[in-house]
């Protein structure tokens, strides 16, 4: 039997010294500079005394809005739930029941600590990491509470597991070789940009104007002309030059930025979870455990795609410092691909019958609005070329092909996507397929979704379309233009799948 | 009661009004709307009157324009907004509509509340309103916002999907 909860069944206010700390700590920002500032003008005694005067004032203000603060913050303990209200300009009240609470975690930073208080933080996995925290409570305070509801949560996060699976082979890892493979893959010419970036901001601190189009002209005017006298064949081994060293340099990019950070992949299954170590200088340390897992993304690229390579990640519950994708096997067969899928219980195949497709006109009232921004935008720029009359290559034509290119390219890459999507949904388990020149694949578990969503616009709902909008955690996920009387029924379905078990039950 | 359309109801939700079984929200939040669109016209307003005033431009370039939105944004949208939202608690969850431009109809069932959050700003405050935010996992749709319920109803609409979270847990 568990211990008795512990109840706050009167609205209880955090600890007194709190407001104290909280106001410390507002005005140790300005503090600092304040005196300095004061000391700096020490002979200007008016200077001195409005300076003071100012600086009391802010101390008097911050403590009084800390004690207001500190005075109409109150929490309750009861009913299997926590409760805290804050009743400033606005009332807040946020309950958080026991059951959803995945960690607590008591933090003692530098000031506090002085005063011997805790903040004591109820993790519950919520989308955007807004959590619940009582700052501050006395040390026991803290402790009791956490004790408590740890106890009622029932899944709170146990010491470590011993880890001994050095002994098996891994699941997966990558061999030097097969890190240079993917380095090529990830051929770059980042390093360009990069250096467009740092020319742009530091212009001013070079020898020469980069931006000045003319004075380029002049200094290529004399070695220039004697290329230019060498004949077509000369300027041909030239370009094929540059572009040989474009080449290597963009490949040399690939190779190093993948190897630091792909350097010994190693994966492995542990009590806990998956495991996955990776990277060169700095090495970390992954625990994906399984139950939290969301759902499956297949990955690949436009050119690896022709021999067979994916990548694989994981969509987890767990957060991994900001990141929810956990890759899992950078780059991986489809054998190793459906080996790995199979560890977590996904087929990872993406094939078989039953795929569906957007609607058609979805598709293209799509492609067509994007190509429509990007119009609307080359117009803009022609109307100021008009106005300003400017010169060089901003008044030419350029940048307005450049503008209409751009979004011929979007359009026809979003029209060709939407077009390639196929959806399946069977009895556990709901499959996208979409993209076009490197498509993903993504598996979840119907019964871990979130919410579901159906819109409309206007124009959908004049060409018989809706947008599903199902909430996963970890990743966004909208089926753009399913037919509206499927999409109803995929709402339905979906629903009566998540409603039978509870988000902790498959958690 | 049950997941199943009644007649009419998703013909409501492409319309933009409350489909058949669903909950009208408060009348007073009709006027919440109306006062927040007059305070967005206003603001409007002053910058379109600056703006002329600054560019040396005709009277009325940008004040007119201004004027028309303004006079759709306090006297048209605030009654179709409200018209077109409304609640239901179904068996699946906790479904909202709302939308006149774009519908939109979302159901989070209560198995998959995370938190809920009964909030009160000043203006909803001063007419005795509350928003009801129900906190999911989900990346979309992490905060599901109910706007609009009388403080009361949003306190009882709260323990409604407290107690169901209750019943899916055990």
């Amino acid at each position: 039997m568990n211990p008795p909860a512990p109840r706050v069944t009167e609205p209880r206010r955090t600890d007194p010294r709190s407001f104290v700390v909280q106001a410390i700590a507002a005005l140790r920002l300005g503090l600092v500079p304040a005196v300095a500032l004061i000391v700096s003008r020490s002979g200007d005694d008016e200077f001195v005394a409005i300076a003071s005067a100012m600086a009391i004032a802010g101390i008097a203000i911050s403590a009084v809005f800390s004690f207001i603060a500190w005075w109409q913050t109150t929490y309750v303990v009861a009913d299997g739930e926590i409760r805290v209200t804050r009743n400033l300009l606005s009332r807040h009240v946020r309950s958080v029941p026991y059951d959803r609470i995945q960690d607590v975690a008591l933090t003692q930073t530098a000031l506090p600590r002085l005063f011997g208080l805790v903040a004591l933080t109820f993790e519950t996995g919520a989308g955007e990491g807004d959590d619940l925290t009582l700052s501050y409570l006395s040390l026991a305070e803290g402790e009791r509470l956490r004790a408590g509801v740890r106890d009622r949560s029932g899944h709170v996060s146990s010491g470590q597991a011993a880890e001994s699976e050095e002994d098996h082979p891994p699941l997966y890892a990558m061999s030097p070789r097969r890190v240079l493979l993917l380095g090529l893959f990830n051929f770059s010419l980042v390093i360009f940009g990069a250096a467009a970036a740092f020319i742009a901001q530091y212009d001013e601190f070079l020898p020469f104007d980069p931006w000045d189009v003319e004075d380029w002209e002049r200094r290529l005017a004399g070695p220039g002309a004697w290329l230019a006298q060498l004949g077509l064949l000369a300027q041909v081994i030239g370009l094929a030059g540059l572009l040989v060293i474009l080449a290597l340099l963009g490949v040399a990019t690939g190779i190093v930025r993948t190897a630091l950070r792909e350097w010994g992949f190693r994966l492995d299954r542990t009590p806990r979870g998956l495991r996955r170590r990776r990277g060169l200088v700095s090495r970390t340390d992954v625990t994906v455990p399984v139950r939290r897992v969301q759902a499956v993304v297949r990955g690949t690229g436009a050119v690896r795609r022709r021999w067979g390579w994916y990548d694989l990640s994981l969509v987890s519950l767990a957060g991994d410092a900001g990141a929810a994708h956990h890759q899992i096997a950078p780059l991986a067969t489809r054998g190793e691909v459906l080996a790995l899928g199979q560890e977590v219980g996904v087929d990872t195949a993406g094939d078989g019958g039953g795929w569906h497709r957007l609607s058609p006109a979805a598709a293209y009232a799509a492609g067509a609005g994007r190509i429509a921004v990007w119009l609307f935008f080359a117009l803009v720029a022609i109307a100021s070329q008009r106005l300003s009359a400017a010169g060089g290559f901003l008044g030419g034509p350029l940048p307005v092909v450049l503008l209409v290119a751009i979004g011929l390219w979007r359009s026809l890459r979003l029209t060709a996507s939407m077009l390639l999507t196929r959806y399946r949904i069977d009895r556990e388990f709901y499959h996208v397929r979409t993209g076009w020149l490197a498509p993903l694949l993504i598996i979840g578990w119907r019964e871990k979704l979130q919410t579901v969503e159906v819109s409309r616009s206007p124009l959908a709902r004049r060409l018989g379309y809706a947008d599903l909008t199902v909430g996963i955690a970890g990743m966004p996920l909208t089926l753009r233009g399913i037919e509206h009387t499927a999409a109803q029924r995929l709402r339905r379905d979906l629903l009566e799948a998540m409603g039978r078990r509870d988000f902790s039950a498959v958690n | 009661m049950t997941a199943d359309t009644l007649p009419g109801e998703e013909d409501g939700v492409d319309r933009g009004i409350l489909p058949q079984g669903f909950t009208p929200l408060d009348p007073r939040f009709r006027r919440l709307l109306r006062i927040r669109a007059a305070i967005r016209s206003l603001v409007l307003l002053l910058a379109a009157g600056t703006a002329e005033n600054l560019a040396d431009l005709a009277g009325f370039v940008l004040v007119g324009p201004a004027l028309v939105l303004a006079f759709v944004m306090v006297m048209l949208l605030p009654g179709r907004q409200y018209a077109s939202r409304g609640y239901r608690l179904e068996q699946d969850g906790l479904r909202t509509v709302r939308g006149v431009w774009r519908h939109s109809d979302i159901t989070v069932p209560l198995g998959r509340v995370q938190h809920i959050d009964v909030t009160q700003k000043p203006l909803e405050r001063a007419n005795d309103l509350a928003t009801l935010v129900l906190h999911t996992a989900g990346t979309d749709n992490a905060s599901v916002v109910l706007e609009g319920l009388s403080h009361d109803d949003a306190i009882v609409l709260r323990d409604e999907v407290r107690a169901g979270m209750r019943e899916i847990m055990r």
